[in-house]
């Protein structure tokens, strides 16, 4: 039995669909990743099947509950860390946690047990008499990891879990959320617009734009369709070069956006001197040629025709500085 | 149905607000300070002044205002406060528990009546001891009660206020525009009688607040009220009931 199934959840607002019709199933003990960028319909899709929101259309089950018909029995299987964060600042990190606990009807014995284990987990024991206003952003975050995990739900959601954090932290808290996945059985519903965040955690991952989900897959499988290899070059013409390659056979796919053109192929390294080579007939120099394994994001390109790193000013700077020349490729 | 989990939420709720409440100290000294200043200033500066058909000096007169003054506020102040945690986003953890919307509501309810009584009590205090009489126990009891009931309309009319505010600049309007109007035609600073204009008496006849004043006025110094205790009681509890089932269907239908 799948742990979330969807039936054509939907959501509207005004005039447009954030959700729009989505089909999809999580199975116990997976990590399933929504990627997507802002606006997607991520946190739309994590709140109402966490009975925050009413869905305009469709319906959901968790853990075999309605999401409509048994919202209570839905709230006592599931954990949530939310987006924008949801802690008392007026309390104390234990206090925080003792009253999630009683919230969920934990016995007392519980409840102690519970907040030790949790707050071990994620580093915390030390400041669980420490009001939360005095936490750091990233202790905020693990210490409402810890309350989601507190009632030891069968499905956690997590929305966004590292937004905004640094990258020692993010690293932190991915380790933590595998962990508990291995160790609690957790099945991890999360949702996210990073690339690495979906690559290290997720089993499977839905591509989320628009409020429709347009593919959903294994990372490996997704990035297999992409090509075993992606080559990203910079020319004097591009779309000429385009032109000229889409008509080689060897070629299963060729993407432009902006100055590069991303191209991709089997045994990448042995297609470079073929493509200098056509270049060269058409009179078009190239000036940068990099060959690598697909990642998400040449996913998520392939996909909706356009990147993730356009609408993502952390990234896109990442990207633009990627040192143009020869490269070999990086062993994965 | 209430259970066992809806009532140890129920705990759970009240028992936050109180470490909230008396962690904020500053929040408990103006709270308790501003309705002195209302006591001992306009007690003593209107104390010479002679308001027909009043018994008793105005301080005796006052006090009464001035407890049910420092509910309402409190209380209200309670209610409203639930937009604070849909900012901060507080509000999601408490709504995606597993437990009924209606024990969220009481929860607030009663942590926010308890802190409204302390309040309430502290000033009632401070009154007896400037020699305002109470006139027996049974109608210091009959006060309680109409103190309890004061409190739990204001927290559901703070509610519904805030069910149907985004932020916090509303706010201020709200408590000159409503507030202020209320408690100046509530017979709390000056006697409601046939020596008033008469369009000024049918306004504070209209007043929910006008009963709530009455009644405790009544029930604790046993003088200069215009309704028997037990009216001004049957016309607050169904006032109270109305008021709370307001707030609750709205709070009901907020969503995050």
């Amino acid at each position: 039995m799948s742990i979330i199934e969807t039936q054509n959840l939907t959501k509207k607002f005004d005039n447009y669909f954030a959700v729009d019709h989505i089909k999809f199933s999580v199975e116990k003990g997976e990590i399933f990743g929504f990627l997507g960028p802002n606006g997607a319909g991520k946190t739309t899709t994590i709140k109402m099947l966490t009975t925050l929101l009413h869905p305009s259309d469709g319906s959901a089950t968790i853990a075999g509950f309605d999401i409509l018909k048994q919202r209570a029995k839905v709230r006592e299987h599931i954990g949530v860390v939310f987006q924008e964060p949801a802690l008392d600042t007026e309390l104390t990190g234990k206090e925080n946690l003792d009253f999630h606990a009683r919230m969920y009807g934990l016995t007392q014995e519980t409840r102690k047990k519970r907040i030790t284990e949790v707050l071990t987990l994620v580093d915390l024991l030390d400041k669980e008499d420490v009001l939360v206003k005095q936490y750091s952003g990233g202790m905020k975050r693990r210490l409402e990891i810890a309350r989601g995990l507190m009632h030891s739900p069968t499905v956690l959601f997590l929305d966004e879990p590292t937004l905004g954090l640094d990258a020692q932290t993010r690293r932190a808290i991915w380790e933590y959320v595998k962990q508990l996945n291995k160790e609690e059985s957790t099945t991890i519903f999360l949702t996210t617009h990073y690339m690495d965040e979906a690559d290290f955690l997720c089993d499977r991952i839905g591509i989320i734009d628009h409020g429709k989900i347009l593919v959903i897959d294994t990372v490996d499988s997704l990035k297999k369709s992409v090509g075993h290899d992606v080559i990203t070059l910079s020319c004097s013409d591009s779309m000429a070069l385009q032109r000229r390659l889409e008509q080689e056979t060897w070629v299963s796919n060729i993407t432009p956006h902006g100055a590069f053109l991303t191209v991709g192929v089997e045994r990448g390294e042995e297609k470079i001197p073929t493509i200098f080579d056509i270049a060269r007939t058409i009179n078009i120099s190239i000036s940068s040629v990099d060959v690598r394994k697909p990642t998400l994001d040449d996913v998520f390109l392939f996909y909706t025709g356009r990147s993730m790193r356009e609408q993502n000013p952390e990234t896109s700077a990442r990207k633009t500085a990627k040192p143009s020349g020869f490269h070999l490729r990086r062993p994965k | 149905m209430m259970n066992q989990k809806d009532l140890q939420a129920i705990y759970m709720l009240w028992l936050r607000q109180m470490k909230r409440f008396f962690r904020a100290r500053s929040r408990v000294l103006s709270t308790i300070v501003q309705p002195l200043f209302f006591l001992f200033i306009l007690g003593f500066g209107f104390n010479i002044a002679v308001f027909p058909g009043m018994q008793g000096s105005y301080i005796n007169f006052l006090a009464p205002g001035i407890i049910a003054m420092a509910i309402l506020f409190s209380s209200m102040f309670t209610g409203v406060s639930v937009l604070w945690d849909k900012q901060s986003g507080f509000l999601q953890e408490v709504l995606v528990a597993p437990v009924s919307r209606l024990s969220i509501v009481i929860g607030r309810t009663l942590g926010g009546a308890t802190i409204a009584l302390f309040q309430g009590f502290i000033i009632m205090i401070i009154a007896l001891v400037l020699g305002v009489p109470i006139v027996d126990v049974q109608g210091l009891i009959l006060t309680i009660l109409i103190m309890v009931l004061l409190s739990f309309t204001a927290v559901g009319f703070g509610l519904i206020i805030a069910s149907k505010m985004r932020d916090f600049e509303g706010f201020q309007s709200i408590m000159s525009l409503i507030l202020m109007p209320l408690l100046f035609l509530s017979s709390a600073f000056y006697p409601i009688n046939t020596s008033l204009p008469g369009w000024l008496q049918t306004l504070s006849y209209c007043n929910p607040l006008f009963y709530m004043i009455d009644g405790i006025r009544g029930s604790l110094t046993g003088v200069n009220n215009v309704l028997h205790p037990l009216i001004d009681l049957s016309i607050i509890l169904v006032l109270c009931i109305l008021i709370m089932g307001l707030g609750t269907y709205f709070f009901n239908k907020s969503e995050v």
